[in-house]
């Protein structure tokens, strides 16, 4: 997406900052006083793809609103890992909801905002893809509904791993999990269940509504600051590794979510008032193998007893993203 | 372990990490304890392995005869503006002649980048030779060394090309009075007399060779050593550099009337002035870097038809690459598997050969005539070792003199280097050997012994996450038209203009040296790295660290390892 224009500067657009940039050319996570609204000392696992998108969302909100910020977060792995009481590893206003309702909760601290006169602070609703796709979906679409000024974020790490992995609305077919173990006739994750909140999302024709992945920070903070400018119900949902629950490498978190994003499984686009408006091209295609086989939840797809038939469902997943967002067409609707 | 506290930005009313938060009133202790800052909790003792800063060394500069530390200097030369002259006073720190050597270097070290395996190699010959004419036109001096006196030694250096004047300008460096002695009326060996103008403009040489001398190196032109023993007995310490300027011969028969002259000869009396007459049909006997300068000298002088008679094959020529390119653009020819078998007025007799099972030629009986009026031999070059005959201690074997790794003769205080001394015959091998000779002669006049400093692991490509450099393609040099070039002596590959220059540099990878792209403090999820600002790189707080080994993976240079903690 031609949002942050970087030149060529050793590394281009794909590196956090770089000596030779601007100031004003450097991403947030690049400056030497940048926020850090998660800080160190929280318990998250070695790797943990989701704090680090945490930061990230809520440093680039922190500049945009001059550190006028208000967060609710729904119960999940973020709540846990950075509250552990009476200590906090937050660097921002923020108040623990019920895991359903972080979007009800943001709704009532924006309206409390208005009636006071606050429109200045501005609130950021956050979860994981459980308290997002399953357990707070009625109250994150009556947010939408209503239009309430609120960005909720959903850090997508496809499962609920913090209470043990077991399968989420969003988990991936064919992956395995505690409740959809690697056993029978289509081990893994049913096929044709679950949902893509995006999609939901951009069902309400709220204003804005993204996607983005820890792969590329450039593009995350400008879907933050272009979430920012809006009023009203907008939707981030990033995808967050997950070493633990994907069984990956802690190394590999960054990488894992470029193979998601580079081999069209996960497509990373925006989308207006229900249209889409950008879509990033991939770069340089990988086969699906090439993501899947590294993450142990997908173990049972390879080797002499490997699952094919799965495998060809999962390259049509990818082929069928690919068509849709058209992701192999530089530039069709940046 | 300590906890440290990351800055705090006052925002939003929260107290600053580990200051508490009063309870809500009228709630009694214990239901509701004072909030405090996470950063109690040391996680760095969940740590198996912690990530650690590294300076490995690049393939460029492992390949660099000189010992250039090529990515330090492209480093400072991407900042442009004041970073050139770092770049240039890093770079001549090792090599000082970078507008020479930014010509006729062979640079293995482009042969050796990583970036040829991304798209195409980092043009750092280009680079150098770009701040090497920068450095000319803004007058740029090496910084004054030590006084004269101030080690109390002399040096005497036989010979001022590469080698010679890379073992003053070292020695000088280094505290010595050095004084260097030419046979030559005009200062730099074979950079001058045997590299022909259209390289290596003379102007060129001057200015490096006056900046030499304008640090204190006393130059004595037109002043043979004829008796080393003699010479150096007067000096502390001697360096010889007398290099390889006579052309080898081979018996050929050859009719009273056949012009038959060596290349050097060649070479050396064009760049003189006094060019020798060669008729229209020049044939060129050889098949290295001095058969294709003169065949393309002979083209300047006015010969019609430049021929190459070699006996080999292409793949087997040992002249490089772009010296054959050149000069088959400027239209000369190249008779592969032919040996002269004899020479005579206006023709010479080829004899056609044949490559055996194991890749030798070998005569096929088979003769063919080729026209020319003066043949050009081009077949090797020796060193002149009649410098260090009669002198006790000094030997040689296989036409070079020997030496120990000091860069010493069997005779101590007796140094040498260059073509004279064993090894590659370029002029950047020269540069890297005069240095060494230089470092061997100063150990030795402080009753040392010169180590090398240890070599570090190389920043091999394996180690690279290449999906952070963009694609970025290599600037050329542009070429002067083929067909201006062999009308003149001017000079062929011209300089990048400065923007070229910098994006070229820009395009180094870094390979295994920090280059602040700010990946491994952005992309660590527990905020444990800390920027020390511009040129200060960073720390990591190993209080915290979990060592999930994020950084080490997308460090696009794989400058960050991953080092088991044994504890």
């Amino acid at each position: 997406m031609a949002k942050v224009h970087i030149p060529f500067m050793q590394t281009g657009a794909l590196a956090v900052g770089g000596r030779l940039l601007d100031e004003d050319e450097r991403s947030v996570q690049a400056w030497q006083d940048r926020p850090s609204t998660l800080t160190r000392g929280h318990r998250a696992c070695q790797g943990c793809a989701e704090a680090l998108a945490a930061r990230w969302v809520l440093d680039t909100a922190m500049e945009v609103t001059g550190g006028k910020l208000m967060v609710a977060n729904a119960t999940g792995c973020l709540e846990v890992f950075s509250t552990l009481y009476p200590e906090s590893a937050w660097r921002v206003p923020w108040i623990h909801s019920l895991f359903a309702n972080a979007a009800s909760v943001a709704t009532g601290i924006a309206a409390t905002n208005h009636a006071k006169g606050r429109d200045d602070i501005r609130v950021i609703a956050q979860g994981g893809d459980g308290g997002t796709a399953d357990i707070g979906m009625a109250c994150l679409s009556g947010m939408f509904e209503r239009n309430d000024d609120v960005l909720y974020v959903c850090y997508d790490n496809q499962a609920y791993m913090n209470t043990g992995v077991q399968r989420s609305g969003a988990t991936p077919p064919a992956a395995r999990t505690s409740t959809t173990p690697a056993v029978g006739l289509s081990p893994g994750n049913t096929f044709g269940q679950g949902k893509f909140v995006p999609k939901i999302a951009m069902a309400h024709e709220i204003p804005y509504v993204a996607t983005a992945t820890v792969a590329d920070l450039r593009d995350l903070e400008a879907k933050v600051r272009t979430a920012m400018k809006h009023r009203g119900a907008r939707y981030l949902h990033i995808l967050v590794t997950c070493p633990l629950g994907w069984g990956t490498k802690t190394a590999a978190s960054i990488k894992m979510a470029r193979l998601a994003t580079q081999c069209g499984l996960f497509p990373v686009f925006e989308a207006e008032y229900g249209d889409i408006t950008g879509v990033t091209p991939i770069r340089s295609r990988v086969p699906v193998e090439d993501y899947l086989r590294p993450q142990r939840r997908f173990a049972h797809l390879f080797g002499p007893r490997g699952d094919e038939a799965a495998l060809e469902r999962i390259r049509g997943q990818a082929e069928r993203n690919i068509r849709q967002y058209h992701l192999l067409e530089e530039g069709v609707l940046a | 372990m300590t906890a440290t506290v990351p800055p705090v930005i006052p925002a939003a009313g929260v107290p600053a990490p580990g200051v508490p938060m009063p309870g809500p009133p009228g709630v009694p202790p214990g239901l509701s304890a004072p909030a405090g800052s996470s950063a109690v909790y040391l996680t760095g003792s969940w740590r198996t392995e912690r990530p650690v800063y590294r300076s490995l060394l690049p393939p460029c500069s492992a390949a660099c005869p000189a010992g250039e530390d090529i990515q330090a200097w492209l480093y400072e030369a991407q900042e442009s503006g004041d970073g050139y002259e770092r770049a240039w006073r890093r770079l001549t720190a090792q090599n000082p002649l970078p507008a020479i050597m930014g010509r006729v270097c062979y640079h293995p070290c482009q042969s050796a980048c990583n970036r040829v395996q991304l798209d195409e190699m980092v043009g750092i010959n280009a680079v150098e030779r770009f701040l090497g004419d920068l450095a000319i036109a803004r007058g740029w001096q090496f910084e004054a060394p030590p006084e004269r006196t101030a080690s109390g030694k002399r040096a005497l250096v036989v010979g001022s090309g590469p080698a010679g004047l890379s073992a003053a300008y070292h020695l000088r460096r280094l505290g010595h009075a050095v004084t260097v002695r030419e046979a030559k009326d005009q200062l730099g060996g074979m950079l001058r007399y045997g590299i022909p103008q259209y390289r290596l403009p003379r102007d060129v040489i001057d200015a490096e060779v006056a900046r030499l001398a304008a640090t204190g190196v006393v130059f004595e032109a037109g002043s043979r050593v004829e008796d080393l023993a003699a010479a150096a007995a007067c000096f502390d310490a001697t360096v010889v550099c007398v290099g390889a300027g006579v052309g080898h011969h081979i018996s050929i028969p050859a009719g009273s009337a056949a012009k038959v002259l060596d290349a050097v000869a060649l070479l050396e009396e064009t760049a003189a002035g006094s060019p020798p007459l060669l008729g229209r049909r020049v044939a060129v006997y050889g098949g290295g870097n001095t058969a294709m300068d003169a065949a393309r000298t002979a083209k300047r002088l006015g010969a019609e038809d430049a021929v190459i008679i070699y006996r080999r094959t292409r793949e087997q020529m040992p002249a490089h690459e772009e010296e054959y390119r050149d000069a088959i653009s400027e239209g000369i020819r190249v008779k592969w598997l032919s040996t002269i078998a004899e020479v005579e007025r206006g023709r010479v007799v080829i004899e056609r050969m044949e490559l055996d099972g194991s890749g030798h030629p070998r005569p096929t009986g088979v003769f063919d005539e080729v026209e020319a009026d003066t043949v050009v031999l081009a077949i090797g070059q020796d060193a002149d070792l009649d410098v260090i005959a009669g002198v006790p201690g000094v030997d040689a074997h296989d036409g070079v003199i020997s030496l120990d790794a000091q860069m010493m003769t069997g005779r101590p205080g007796i140094f040498a280097a260059g073509d004279a001394a064993p090894g590659d015959r370029t002029a950047t091998v020269a540069v890297g050997q005069g240095k060494l000779a230089a470092f061997g002669a100063d150990a030795w006049l402080r009753g040392r012994v010169y180590q090398a400093p240890p070599r570090v692991a190389e920043a091999t490509f394996d180690r690279l996450n290449t999906w952070y450099y963009a694609d970025a393609p290599l600037q050329q040099r542009p070429a002067l038209e083929a067909a201006r070039r062999t009308s003149g002596f001017e000079e062929v590959v011209r300089g990048l203009s400065e923007e070229s220059a910098l994006f070229e540099a820009r395009r180094c990878m870094s390979c295994g040296n920090c280059f602040e792209c700010d990946n491994c403090y952005g992309l660590c999820p527990d905020d444990v790295i800390r920027k020390l600002g511009h040129g200060q790189k960073y720390v990591i707080d190993l209080d915290y660290c979990k060592g999930c080994g994020i950084c080490a993976a997308e460090c696009p240079c794989g400058c960050i390892e991953m080092v088991p903690e044994d504890r």
